[in-house]
Parts: structure tokens; C-alpha cells; sequence
């Protein structure tokens, strides 16, 4: 489109604006974290890095990490294992049913969080599961799953099936083709699954708070800190090292999934094929 | 070689039968999704008719209306649903008016380096730090916090914005901002240059082409992110109970108040059921508009 100069800068402007307002916030906690004062305030006079040394030794934080570390991954292997077969089973059969199951697969993501983690709390109330690590683990697998399917079943679009007829065309068995042909055309996409749905995993606060029962994981120690506003600094550093460990393995995934955004952009709306993004109608 | 023979055989009656490699591949996860999810959902419907013994706290097995008959015949409920169904419709129209240029800038105007600046940019809140995101504001927005500091520093007024529904408007549209830039960005993306200089060639400018060839052509992805900025207010309790002050009551945090601290998980269910069919209602509204046609 033609547009003056003035109008591109503009629109320019506008945009930078709103980039500092996105990320303005999140460099205010990071500089508060080298903060040494109780009471966090600009100007920042003194800079330590104290508080992480402080939120490392305590042990409420470290058993909360570990928790969220052991949730995150077993969470992720069972969103790999799950979001691969039915991003596989969508893509490449025709069955009865099945825009009504992709419509379905999706409403983890469109609902509000608090209905899922609500409904899992009723389920395991009333088949008198006691919530555990396993609890939030069956939570954090369900939505991550979708992480997965959406980058696996958009790469699954971008690639022609041919190849994998030539491989049985020219001998190959079935999992001699998977292992040969098909995983190495999905491996980037699966990676950049697996490194979304952990950092979903280990940030997540809103479904575990109904899952979790009496135990913390990083984020609900978090907000249960900042609820009482007690330990504030240290809450300062566990927010700012969550961040840094589920900002890293966003910017990877974006990284070795840059050849097709709709991959990593894929928790908001998949827009290659008018069937995913109607499922959210 | 026998157990060769039967793989190749087993993989060959594979391939001939299409429907049953299907079933083969699709069985573990879609028996997940019904046993957890779905089975799930059909738990909370069965708890929101329960009701919940006051002197011990039990679940009551026995089918009533009482939670929704509270919830319908209480004015307190019918405050809360309408202040949360108002704050969904500010943050959406906020984030869309946000968005849109931002949007239009990035795909359309800006080169190919500062694009995929800004969507990583876009991408890291979309993802990661939830908590953080929400932590920063209280922060900023507290009474010795960076804003009021900034602004008595500049001899300006200092807005008091601590636990007030002007700061949740604020956060809640900071917070859900790159789930409504996203899609809008990619209908930006799939429209052709070579419309727009159409519509210039024609005699158009630039605001009737937005209006005539444009805005029609990105309303899908309007919507989708308005689905997305609608469902993620309806369902939050963080941010009502950490910026929030005492006029913040919404749907989200009565049904944690409900469940968490008042032990009454039937009638969290039941208001839980509340917001599921204010989503129905949206997303009619919006199929209703027209706004899914396009899809």
C-alpha cells in the first residue's frame, strides 16, 4: 500500500510504543531483582545480587522447583507422546467425526483456564483421586498436548506425503520410514513442541491451583508470597529467574521454528487450514 | 527371518487398511482426551447440582438447582457477572484498538529483520511469565511504586491507581495484548500487496481501502483474538486478587473463593458453568455478526 512518509513513520512510532509497553513492565522486575533494598523503588541505589543467593537457600523455593521441574517434564513427554499420534491420526486419515475431534482438541486452550482446572477438580473429587504430583501432571499434559499437536500438525501440512510412499515404494518398513524419512522432516517442529509446552508447563498457575492440592509448585509458591507480601524481594528473584528459564526455551523454539510462524505463534490461532482456526467457534 | 516375515506382513496389512492404522494411531490420545478432559467437564456439569453440607463440608450427591438459583435470585452475583462481562468488552476493544495498527505495521509496512524483531518480541509475554507479567504491575502501579515515584519526581499529579478496576483494565489489556496481536497479525499477512495497490489504482485512500478491502478481509482474525481476550478475563483470579482492590469481585475469583477457600467446590461449578455460557453467548453474538463467514 502507498502510504507518505509520514504516515509510515507513524505507524512506526506507534508501534514502537507499544513494544515498551509490552516489555517496559518486565525490565522493571528484572532491575528490582539487583535491587539491595527491603522495599523496592527507583532510583536503585545499591545493586546485589543477594536475593537470588537468599531464594536459592530457601528450601520452600528449592522443593517448589524441583516439584514444578519433575511436573514440567513428565508433562511434556506425555503432550510429545499424545500431540504427535493425533496430529498424525487428523492429518492423515478422513474419518467420521473429525472436525467434530479437532474442534474438541482445542477446547483446553479456548476455554478459560480456571473451567479446566474447576473440571478436573470435580473429576478427581468425585472418583476420590487425592491430589498429588500426579493430579497436576494428568493438568499440565492435557493443554500441552495442544502445544504439541499445533506445531506437529502444521508441519505435517507443509510436507508432501510422497516422500513417505516413495520410502515404501523402495522397500523401506513402516518404522524404517518413520525413523528415516518422517522424524527427521518433524524433528524441529517436535523440539520447538516439547521446549513451548515446558515453558507452559513450568509457568502455568491457574489450572495447578485446582489440581495441586496442599503442595507448591514454583509459581503457586509465587503468588502465595505475593498474596500474603511477605519475602517480597525474593519473590523478585524466583520471578525474574521463571522468566529467564521459560524465556530461553520460547526464543529457541521461535529460533528453529522460524521457517513457519505459524508454528510457534500456533497457541493462539492456526491459520493455515480453515479447519483449526473454525475450531475455535 | 520368521519375526522378519511378521513384521513385514503386519506392516503391509497396515497399509492396506487405512481405517486401522488410523484407530491405532488415534486411540491413546483421543482415550485421553475423553477419560481426562472430557469426562472431566461432565464432572463439573454433574457437581454444579450438587450442593455442599455446611456443618461438614461434604459433597451432598443429591441433584438441585440451589447453586444456580442463588446465583440467578442474589443481585451480589448479577454485579459480578456484569462487572466482568464489561472489563471482558473494554480489554478486547482496548487490545484490539492497540493491535491493529501494531499489527498492520509489522506486516505490511516494516523490513523483514525489524518484523521478526518485533514478533519475538510479541512471542516471549505471549508464552512465558505469567506471574512476572502480573508481579511488574503491582510494582509500577503501588503507592511507592514506579509510576507514582516517576510522577512526583516530574512535580506532576500522582495518579493512585493501587487496587482499583482502572488498574485491572490496564493490566488485564497488557496481559492478554499479544493474544490479540497474533492473529491479527497473520489475516495482515495473508492479504495480497497487490490488493491494496489495486484499490490505490483505483482511486481509493488509504483510510477507504482500511475500510472496504481491508477490515473486512482481517474481521476472522479480529475475532479470533477477541475469543481469546474474552475467555483468558473471564477465567483469571490472579490478577483480581493481586491488583484488584475491594470493588474487584469478578467471576474468577468468586469461583476461586468458592473452591479454594470457602470449600464450597458445587457452587464454584455452578458459577464455573456462569462463564462457559457467557463464551456461548459471545461467540453466538459473533457468528450472528457475520464474523465467522469469512473463516
Amino acid at each position: 500500500m502507498k502510504l507518505s512518509r509520514l504516515t509510515r513513520g507513524l505507524f512506526a512510532a506507534f508501534a514502537a510504543l507499544v513494544v515498551t509497553f509490552l516489555l517496559g513492565p518486565l525490565m522493571v522486575i528484572v532491575l528490582f531483582a539487583f535491587d539491595k533494598s527491603n522495599v523496592q523503588s527507583l532510583p536503585i541505589r545499591h545493586w546485589t545480587t543477594h536475593w537470588f543467593a537468599v531464594a536459592f537457600d530457601d528450601p520452600a523455593v528449592r522443593s517448589a522447583l524441583w516439584l514444578s521441574v519433575k511436573a514440567g517434564v513428565a508433562a511434556t513427554v506425555i503432550a510429545m507422546v499424545l500431540g504427535t499420534l493425533v496430529a498424525f491420526g487428523i492429518h492423515r486419515f478422513r474419518f467420521f467425526g473429525r472436525d467434530t475431534v479437532s474442534l474438541f482438541l482445542v477446547l483446553p486452550i479456548a476455554l478459560p483456564g480456571i473451567v479446566t482446572g474447576l473440571a478436573l477438580q470435580s473429576a478427581f473429587n468425585i472418583s476420590h483421586i487425592q491430589l498429588s504430583i500426579y493430579t497436576i501432571i494428568v493438568g499440565h499434559s492435557t493443554f500441552c498436548m495442544v502445544v504439541v499437536f499445533n506445531n506437529v500438525v502444521a508441519r505435517l501440512r507443509r510436507t508432501s506425503t510422497s516422500l513417505i510412499e516413495a520410502s515404501a515404494d523402495l522397500g523401506a518398513r513402516p518404522l524404517q520410514t518413520f525413523r528415516l524419512v518422517t522424524l527427521p522432516m518433524l524433528s524441529t517442529s517436535l523440539i520447538a513442541g516439547a521446549l513451548l509446552a515446558f515453558a507452559l508447563s513450568f509457568d502455568e498457575v491457574i489450572v495447578t491451583t485446582f489440581t495441586a492440592g496442599a503442595q507448591n509448585t514454583l509459581p503457586l509458591w509465587i503468588f502465595g508470597a505475593i498474596l500474603r507480601g511477605q519475602q517480597l524481594p525474593e519473590v523478585n528473584a524466583v520471578v525474574v529467574f521463571v522468566l529467564l528459564l521459560t524465556a530461553v526455551p520460547v526464543a529457541y523454539a521461535a529460533k528453529i521454528a522460524s521457517g513457519d510462524s505459524s508454528e510457534v505463534l500456533g497457541r493462539v490461532a492456526d491459520d493455515k487450514e480453515p479447519l483449526a482456526s473454525g475450531a475455535l467457534v | 527371518m520368521a519375526a522378519n516375515g511378521t513384521r513385514q506382513r503386519l506392516g503391509a496389512a497396515l497399509w492396506r487398511r487405512p481405517w486401522l492404522r488410523g484407530a491405532f494411531i488415534l486411540s491413546p490420545p483421543l482415550m485421553w482426551f475423553l477419560v481426562v478432559y472430557l469426562a472431566s467437564l461432565v464432572a463439573l456439569l454433574a457437581t454444579a447440582f450438587f450442593s455442599t453440607n455446611e456443618l461438614t463440608g461434604n459433597i451432598v450427591h443429591q441433584w438441585t438447582w440451589s447453586n444456580f438459583s442463588l446465583i440467578f435470585t442474589q443481585s451480589v452475583y448479577h454485579t459480578i457477572i456484569l462487572r466482568t462481562v464489561l472489563m471482558a468488552i473494554a480489554v478486547t476493544v482496548t487490545d484490539a484498538v492497540l493491535a491493529l495498527p501494531f499489527a498492520f505495521f509489522i506486516a505490511k509496512i516494516a523490513r523483514h529483520r525489524t518484523r521478526q524483531a518485533f514478533l519475538a518480541l510479541v512471542l516471549l509475554p505471549l508464552w512465558a511469565s505469567y506471574l512476572a507479567r502480573v508481579y511488574a504491575w503491582i510494582n509500577i502501579l503501588s503507592n511507592h511504586g514506579v509510576l507514582p515515584s516517576f510522577e512526583s519526581h516530574l512535580g506532576l499529579p500522582v495518579t493512585n491507581l493501587a487496587y482499583t478496576n482502572v488498574a485491572m483494565w490496564i493490566v488485564f489489556s497488557y496481559l492478554w495484548l499479544p493474544f490479540m496481536i497474533v492473529p491479527i497479525y497473520g489475516a495482515f499477512e495473508k492479504v495480497p500487496d497487490s490488493l491494496l495497490e489495486a484499490s490505490a489504482d483505483l482511486g481509493a485512500g488509504g483510510w477507504f481501502t482500511f475500510r472496504k478491502v481491508l477490515l473486512p478481509m482481517i474481521l476472522p482474525g479480529v475475532v479470533a483474538g477477541s475469543i481469546f481476550t474474552f475467555s483468558l478475563t473471564l477465567g483469571d483470579f490472579i490478577t483480581p486478587l493481586l491488583i484488584g482492590g475491594s470493588s474487584s469481585n469478578f467471576i474468577g475469583n468468586a469461583i476461586y473463593d468458592s473452591a479454594i477457600n470457602g470449600g464450597d467446590l458445587p457452587f464454584a461449578a455452578a458459577l464455573a458453568f456462569v462463564s462457559i455460557a457467557i463464551m456461548a453467548v459471545y461467540l453466538t453474538l459473533a457468528r450472528l455478526a457475520g464474523a465467522f463467514e469469512a473463516l
